[in-house]
């Protein structure tokens, strides 16, 4: 499986959640490489270690408000810090979950683990390029990072 | 009215989940009596709480889901479980059903097939 058709099985994860979960559809936007600069974390992010055939990571970082939307169309009225949390990880859980279907035992798949915070950071491979893929959804943006060497 | 028939217990260690099941429920043959955060809570309510049906995550600390399945079944044979899980590939579906399990819902789900899995659940026996 080619890097495109391996972001391809993120993205198509990412879109699906939204389809399935808050019943209104997601854009995916103009991917672009993050060079020379850690890509921007949102206030929650949700990530995935991955290695074997590839190493790196996959995490999906959105914004407070966002999430706290997505948790009203789920008809939840709590939007508490850890309700939030738990939101960005189940999505992450679910990228999880898609990955071990798509790619098989080719890959090992960590838990998710979530990041609060701006400020945050992630543990990159050394000579990782990132690939962002913005998220588009209603009018709030999320982005889908993908880092894998 | 008559009372409902099925006692379900959520088992999941997300909040927003375990309340999305609860209040996604529409059937009324079916009262939602507890939730769970992990394996161990869910034998400990399972003794309290008498559930005559279980939805059970599987990527859990402390007692994972498929050990958890394995022994409910063992304490409650007639206990119907419907595994949902983001593990979407099949041989977590066979490993889980080997278990105990009754059924098999993938996450992310819509309201719909939650409902239509769970009366699966009721009608497969």
């Amino acid at each position: 499986m080619t890097l495109e058709a391996e972001v391809g099985v993120f993205v198509s994860g990412v879109l699906h959640y939204f389809g399935t979960t808050v019943q209104q559809a997601a854009q995916c936007g103009t991917p672009h490489l993050a060079l020379g600069e850690r890509p921007e974390m949102s206030d929650y992010t949700g990530v995935i270690q991955i290695s074997g055939r590839r190493t790196g990571l996959v995490a999906f970082t959105a914004p407070k408000s966002m999430l706290s939307v997505m948790l009203m169309r789920m008809q939840e009225t709590d939007m508490s810090h850890e309700n939030l949390r738990d939101l960005v990880g189940e999505i992450a859980n679910t990228l999880s979950g898609n990955a071990r279907r798509d790619f098989g035992h080719q890959f090992q798949i960590s838990v998710p683990a979530v990041v609060s915070g701006r400020g945050g950071t992630l543990d990159y491979p050394a000579q990782g390029r990132p690939i962002v893929i913005p998220i588009e959804w209603r009018n709030y943006h999320a982005r889908l990072i993908v880092c894998l060497q | 009215m008559d009372a409902p028939h099925h006692r379900l217990l959520v088992v999941d260690d997300s909040n927003v989940i375990r309340k999305r099941i609860e209040r996604a429920n529409e059937l009324a043959d079916v009262e939602f009596v507890g939730a769970a955060r992990n394996g161990r809570e869910a034998l400990e309510l399972h003794a309290t709480l008498r559930p005559t049906l279980v939805t059970m995550d599987l990527t859990m600390p402390e007692m994972d889901g498929a050990d958890c399945v394995a022994e409910l079944v063992r304490r409650d044979p007639q206990l119907r479980i419907l595994v949902i899980s983001a593990l979407a590939d099949k041989l977590t579906a066979i490993d889980a059903l080997e278990k105990g399990a009754s059924g098999f819902l993938c996450k992310p789900f819509t309201d719909r097939q939650l409902n239509d899995a769970l009366r699966k659940l009721i009608g497969a026996h």
